[in-house]
């Protein structure tokens, strides 16, 4: 089975220019009589077929070997594991902060699953976090920016996340406030929709005043099943899709992000985060492991975590690094572990594909322009370690490149090539699973959309077109439409 | 011809003889033996609780071995009713307050500077919460004049947002009666001084609240017992749970016994702390009690599947058990999964009688460098996944609904499991 779709995608690319859209076995369809073959299993042979309940998410690559099924759930222990502050006899599992937004990777990614907002100002902010920066303030910094050195500047106390939460002895950073403000929308048959527009403010400040120019982008948890399948899409399938100053005057310009790879040591094309800003699995958890629990890696080797220079005790702290793990917190081969543990979330098989209600859905999804940027298809390469991975018909729904969204939804806070208006397309694979792995449905970078159809409704800039077309759609038109986005 | 229908009609005959019990009779049994092991739990904590009122009373040497002799008994019963972990939700939700690890050493108590990460001397060592009647937590400042169970249970444990429970449990009492181990993988485990609570020669200073910190965390620990036993009597809700939906019911059962085998024991417990030779990334770090707990945990295992347990006054509880249910299906896959619960057993009898009879504790065994003792973990880890497919193929003989175990094969994909 396996061999016979590599065999044929060669085939194919061998008869047609090797460009995306062109070849057979990842062109859109145009027949929406059925489902298509394989469109069952939407993470080809890594899909599960578990029961869809609170671990829905959490699943092993369903064509993972049991041998390598060890090391996942090894990985699993790791990305539970309740880090503790220094110093503890407990040398693998101490280090926390001194300033951190959660205390385990699980605690924001819950059950693997999407993050939420706070639920009015009394709640903490479990999921969720502000990102910070400044504008370039000297030559040096704007050369950081062109060269891609840099994907943001940090902003001087607080640096690129605000931490909500310390140790005993020290100080957060500061508290994220929401404040929100209903905005209408008139549907076509007369409905009206009313979505709630986030305000952004910090209160609490702990180590002094905010940079005049800072920016603020909040950040929910997004989902963590496929991601080593979207790691291994080959990288020209990718670029293959980008059209920035909309050549074909269709409306739209993918745009993909280029961030430094600290572990490659050059540019590399951004896949991972609302904005696309990191090269890889393994840099992403890295990156989460430094600025999120405060836990050095191999690539973050600071024991005080994001602590600037102005946060003197935080600095002073200390720290959980050791000497017989390269003197860090969580050395290579923790992250190593939780890397294939995230690469290996399997995408749950698809639900009601061939209802003719969700068939419709689909049909209106392709034609109303939302496979623009929701590619439906990939075929992914072969990755030499990485088996399950490897040769598989996946269907995220997504491109992975930056597109702008429009005023409504932007943050206006630049990431490497992202402008403050530009978001990277979210994959929709698992989607509609949310609400029973998380029990919530807040969609969005800052989950503001409380349902499928909030978040369509403040698509904006090149989406558009495709928002007012649902925006007009009958009501059995949109019911069908969101029957398909949820089945995936 | 003739002589194998004789035999033939002669084995349908003796398996008529003993009847199936049915999946009701089994989940009751199971639940009998789920209250029987909670409660025995809870009597060996109150007990564990009376030795400490002798302790805080009279802070000897002998006083302290004595509570300390008192946790480990408490141990033996709790860690057979991990056994009902992972499928029951009731247990589920509760498990993280008594028995979470790692815990925040430096949150509770003095901690040794030799695990500090700089050598200069740190105030930070004390910003713990027996040593400070205010203590700034995030930038708030926590009221901790009164260490109270109000404190443990509510304040700390929702310090970042999330319930963390570092702070209370079996181990956060066994921190407070052992300390830190110091050891490393050398010999020997945590040797706090009974000084620690004699408030007339107090060593470490604070006695009196160390003694309210422990009062509060066992006082919490028979609280929670109390409550978890109630769930398994019979109108408890977690026993109702079960009996509710009888096919799943037995899915819960194989569940527990799959997922604790596999991803909790095998994976989290015993193989990562293989990876990491850290001594101390062991369950009863403080103690140097972990053999017994992956013992007790084995034993738990197989409690739950052949429905037999001993308490800890001898009494035998036995009675309808999944094993019943699978011999009447093929019993040569239940007697597979009893070679194979016995297998275990006696891998990690070879783990305790290291640490009981030759003194080489358990995270000694993990060290770098000690083949021979990497070796016998490693055994244990081996019986635990063959155990582990053992039990896949139990689920899959009673055609259970498709369940997912922690880390296990689908069982939709049967044939990938049957080897």
């Amino acid at each position: 089975m396996k061999i016979s779709q590599v065999l044929t995608a060669a085939l194919c690319l061998l008869v047609n220019p090797a460009t995306q859209g062109s070849n057979a076995i990842t062109r859109p369809t145009t027949d929406f009589s059925r489902a298509e073959a394989h469109e069952q299993m939407p993470g080809g042979a890594t899909s599960h077929k578990k029961k869809i309940n609170r671990d829905a998410y959490s699943q092993p690559s369903a064509n993972m070997s049991f041998e390598r099924e060890l090391d996942f759930k090894v990985g699993n222990g790791f990305f539970k594991r309740v880090w503790v502050s220094a110093p503890s006899s407990t040398q693998a599992a101490d280090g926390l902060g001194p300033l951190f937004n959660s205390r385990a990777c699980q605690h924001c990614h819950i059950k693997d699953g999407r993050g939420h907002p706070p639920n009015g100002h009394e709640d903490s902010a479990e999921s969720m976090f502000l990102r910070l920066s400044i504008p370039p303030q000297n030559e040096a910094q704007r050369q950081a920016l062109r060269k891609h050195l840099r994907k943001v500047i940090a902003e001087p106390t607080y640096g690129t996340q605000l931490q909500d939460f310390a140790i005993q002895g020290h100080k957060a950073e500061g508290r994220m406030q929401i404040d929100y403000e209903p905005v209408k929308v008139r549907l076509g048959d007369g409905e009206v929709i009313s979505l709630r527009k986030p305000m952004y403010s910090i209160q609490a400040l702990g180590y002094g005043p905010l940079h005049p120019d800072t920016m603020i982008s909040p950040r929910v948890a997004p989902q963590m099943i496929g991601l080593g399948l979207l790691e291994a899409i080959d990288e020209s399938d990718i670029l293959a899709l980008a059209d920035i100053d909309d050549a074909n005057g269709d409306g739209i310009s993918g745009k993909p992000n280029k961030v430094w790879s600290d572990a490659q040591q050059k540019v590399m094309l951004g896949r991972f985060g609302w904005k696309a800003g990191a090269p890889s699995v393994d840099e992403q958890s890295q990156a989460a492991f430094a600025g999120d629990i405060g836990i050095s890696v191999p690539l973050h080797p600071d024991g005080a975590g994001e602590c600037s220079e102005r946060e003197v005790k935080c600095k002073q702290a200390p720290n959980g690094n050791s000497p017989q793990y390269d003197n860090l917190e969580a050395h290579k081969v923790v992250t190593d572990l939780v890397a294939f543990y995230s690469r290996n979330l399997s995408v749950p098989q698809r639900r009601d594909l061939d209802n003719p209600e969700v068939l419709h859905g689909k049909q209106l999804f392709y034609q109303n322009g939302c496979i623009a940027c929701h590619t439906p298809k990939f075929v992914t390469r072969t990755l030499p370690d990485r088996p399950e991975q490897s040769n598989q018909l996946i269907w995220p729904y997504t491109d992975l490149l930056l597109h702008d969204m429009g005023e409504g939804l932007a943050d206006h806070r630049p990431e490497g090539e992202a402008n403050g208006r530009e978001w990277r397309t979210a994959p929709l694979w698992g989607i509609g699973l949310t609400p029973v792995v998380n029990g919530h449905s807040n969609y969005l970078h800052d989950g503001r959309a409380r349902n499928l159809l909030e978040a369509i409704l403040w698509h904006g800039g090149e989406a558009q077109k495709s928002r007012d077309a649902v925006r007009e759609m009958s009501a059995a038109d949109r019911a069908a439409l969101l029957h398909f986005i949820e089945s995936l | 011809m003739h002589k194998t229908l004789i035999l033939f009609s002669s084995l349908l005959f003796a398996t008529q003889a003993v009847a199936v019990p049915s999946e009701q009779d089994v989940l009751n049994h199971y639940a009998d033996i789920a209250h029987a092991t909670y409660q025995d739990s809870l009597n060996t904590a109150k007990a564990l609780a009376q030795s400490i009122d002798t302790l805080i009373a009279g802070p000897t040497e002998k006083n302290l071995a004595a509570a300390r002799a008192a946790w480990k008994q408490a141990r033996v019963p709790y860690q057979q009713s991990e056994a009902f972990r992972f499928g029951n939700p009731i247990v589920d939700d509760w498990e993280g307050k008594v028995n979470s690890w790692p815990l925040d050493e430096g949150l509770i108590d003095y901690v040794a500077a030799s695990y500090g990460g700089s050598s200069d001397e740190n105030p930070y060592y004390t910003a713990n919460v027996i040593a400070n009647r205010k203590l700034t937590i995030s930038g708030r400042s926590i009221d901790t004049s009164h260490i109270d169970k109000k404190l443990l249970a509510g304040t700390l444990q929702e310090l970042d947002g999330i319930e963390s429970n570092v702070a209370t449990g079996y181990h956060a009492i066994e921190f407070l009666l052992w300390g830190q181990d110091l050891n490393g993988t050398g010999p020997g485990a945590g040797n706090r001084p009974a000084s620690d609570y004699n408030p007339k020669n107090c060593s470490w200073g604070n006695c009196d609240r160390r003694a309210d910190y422990l009062k509060s965390a066992i006082g919490l620990l028979v609280d929670d017992l109390e409550w978890m036993t109630r769930q398994w009597a019979g109108d408890g809700a977690a026993r109702q749970a079960l009996l509710n939906n009888p096919q799943q019911g037995i899915a819960v059962i194989l569940t527990g016994m799959g997922s604790l085998s596999y991803g909790e024991m095998a994976g989290e417990r015993m193989k990562l702390g293989l990876m990491l030779h850290d001594p101390e990334e062991e369950q009863d770090c403080f103690s140097d009690n972990t053999h017994n707990s992956h013992y007790y945990d084995a034993l738990g295992i197989r409690n739950v599947y052949t429905g037999r347990y001993t308490r800890v006054d001898g009494r035998q509880l036995s009675g309808p058990s999944v094993s019943d249910l699978l011999v009447a299906k093929n019993s040569i896959v239940d007697k597979q999964l009893r070679t194979r619960l016995d297998d275990t057993l006696a891998k990690m009898q070879v783990l305790v009688d290291s640490a009981e009879k030759q003194g080489i504790a358990y995270d000694q065994l993990i060290a770098e460098g000690n083949l021979e003792g990497n070796a016998k973990v490693m055994a244990a880890v081996q019986a635990l996944l063959t155990q582990t497919r053992a039990i896949e193929k139990a689920v899959n003989t009673l055609n259970l609904t498709p369940i997912s175990f922690e880390g296990s094969d689908s069982l939709d994909a049967p044939g990938k499991v049957l080897r």
